[in-house]
């Protein structure tokens, strides 16, 4: 792998920019790998790279059924935070905003990660309270954590407008958070695994599992068995779909979630502000898109379209509050298959069949762990037990009750 | 969005329903005799189904009353609804879920003319 550098564009001008090498290769399956990784997403690619970096295993697959980063990856908001209620979701997602932090460099990749500061607001006195109890608990754990007033809320957005049908009483601000470009976290770090042998195989649906006598010894492809030492399942929507092959069953539920892009515009919104009460969160890209978000249909679907009436669900608030944006026309719209939990907080499990581990059900918002997910699942696939940050996220949780419940912090705003 | 048979007021708009999750889950009978793992599944576990899928709704913007459907949750086409306590349907094995019952039906005298 050649070093991206001002050098090196530099170098490839004076060819015209056209001998720039493959970001990464694209390798025929070979017969067997100590570890296959089912899913090309930004959360499989990120187990790739880390089994290859920090476990030293770098006879890995990673399989993908269509391309890269095709998925969930390449259909969020792209909204890194950690302000999570419990304790054991703080030390995940702060993991992963600690990662982002270095990621473009630990790459040499631009995932422009950008903390712009993620605000949170408040309409109601329960709204208040929630934001109250929970912004100290994360303070107590450690993350940054501010209370806006209403005036504090007007100065960082000028353009919002406070006294709309649900007045804004107050925010909540964690300066840490942002967002980053998901395409380049996929393609970062699938370039920086393949540097390390990493074979990527796209366009290679995984059809069945090789299981004897309870242990997982290969996986059946659209391009042939290929034989495994250990399988990562990291599936996203379609979770429960393989673990029906290997001859179990998920306590998850896919459901979609659309957002939606308009088009460019000039410098507006300069952080992501997101309200829990009336669904719906925005931020700006750097491209200048607005970028737009809400709840996710209700029923469980795997159709990756959302329902239409969910868009007039989500621009409705977001024109209470923005008012300036009523002439605004939205240029794209698309939706993404959501494996949910019932406490809404992820899996990261061992599971029934000997040597295959699952990582699923981050629902609507698994993007902002993908560096933390893909460490600590690397880690666990590794050592075969899980990584102490991941150990509470396993799925007896659902036998034993011991729930990580982020329903209230979590499953809106993402 | 899609549209969805009430068995009393017939096909409407989906946003008149509200969904109320996996049909034909039957609550332990003797909850005090089965195993942790087992009252876990109950609550917990689902198909979640990338196919045809038996589920519950409510007319809750209509009649108000809860009812059994088969959906495909890849179309999001509704096969066909029954009432609580019903056997499922069964769409012919050839069903793609891109119609209705009804349609079908229609398609199906259609093509024998």
């Amino acid at each position: 792998m050649k070093k991206y550098s001002i050098f090196a564009i530099a170098r490839n001008a004076r060819t015209h920019h056209e001998n720039w090498e493959r970001a990464w290769r694209s390798p025929d399956p070979k017969p067997h790998y100590d570890v296959v990784i089912v899913g090309g997403g930004g959360h499989g690619l990120a187990t790739a790279y880390y089994l290859a970096k920090e476990c030293g295993i770098t006879n890995v697959a990673v399989i993908e059924k269509g391309w890269l980063g095709g998925g969930n990856t390449g259909r969020n908001t792209t909204i890194v935070r950690s302000n999570y209620l419990m304790d054991e979701s703080a030390a995940l997602y702060d993991h992963a905003v600690q990662l982002w932090e270095d990621l473009s460099d630990e790459l040499n990749y631009n995932v422009m990660f950008s903390q712009r500061g993620l605000l949170h607001l408040a309409h109601n006195v329960h709204d208040m309270q929630e934001i109250g109890r929970r912004g100290n608990s994360i303070y107590m754990n450690g993350i940054d954590s501010e209370f806006l007033s209403p005036g504090q809320v007007k100065d960082m957005v000028p353009i919002i407008n406070l006294n709309c049908r649900y007045p804004v009483m107050g925010g909540l601000l964690q300066r840490r958070g942002g967002t980053a470009r998901h395409d380049a976290v996929a393609w970062g770090y699938a370039r920086a695994a393949d540097a390390m042998g990493v074979d990527i195989i796209q366009n290679c649906e995984v059809t069945g599992f090789k299981i004897e006598g309870g242990v997982v010894k290969g996986v059946e492809t659209t391009r042939g068995s290929i034989g495994a030492g250990k399988v990562g399942v990291v599936a996203a929507g379609h979770s429960s779909v393989v673990a029906e092959m290997a001859g179990f069953r998920m306590p998850l539920e896919s459901f979609p979630l659309q957002a939606f892009v308009s088009e460019p515009m000039k410098p507006i919104v300069d952080c992501v502000i997101m309200s829990n009460a009336i669904h719906a969160y925005i931020s700006q890209s750097d491209k200048g898109e607005l970028v737009i978000g809400g709840s996710g249909d209700p029923f469980i679907s795997y159709s990756q379209r959302g329902s239409f009436d969910q868009i007039e669900h989500v621009v409705g608030p977001v024109l209470e509050l923005y008012p300036i944006f009523s002439r605004v026309r939205m240029l794209r719209q698309w939706g993404g298959i959501t494996d949910v939990t019932v406490d809404r907080s992820p899996i990261m499990t061992k599971t029934p069949v000997e040597n295959m581990f699952f990582n699923c059900g981050w629902g609507t918002g698994g993007f902002k762990a993908t560096p933390g997910s893909g460490h600590v699942f690397a880690h666990s696939i590794a050592k075969g037990e899980m990584h102490p940050i991941a150990a509470p996220f396993s799925m007896d949780r659902f036998h034993t009750g011991a729930l990580i419940d982020e329903a209230a912090a979590a499953a809106v705003a993402h | 969005m899609f549209l969805v048979k009430c068995p009393w007021c017939g096909w409407r708009d989906q946003t008149e329903f509200s969904y109320g999750g996996e049909a034909h889950i039957a609550r332990p009978l003797e909850p005090g005799q089965i195993s942790d793992a087992e009252w876990g599944d109950y609550i917990y576990t689902r198909r979640n189904t990338k196919g045809v899928h038996a589920e519950r709704w409510s007319h809750t913007q209509g009649c108000g009353r809860w009812f059994n459907a088969l959906r495909h949750t890849v179309t999001d086409v509704m096969w066909d609804s029954y009432k609580m306590g019903e056997d499922a349907p069964t769409p012919p094995k050839d069903w793609d879920g891109m119609t209705c019952c009804d349609d079908h039906k229609k398609l199906a005298e259609g093509a024998k003319k």
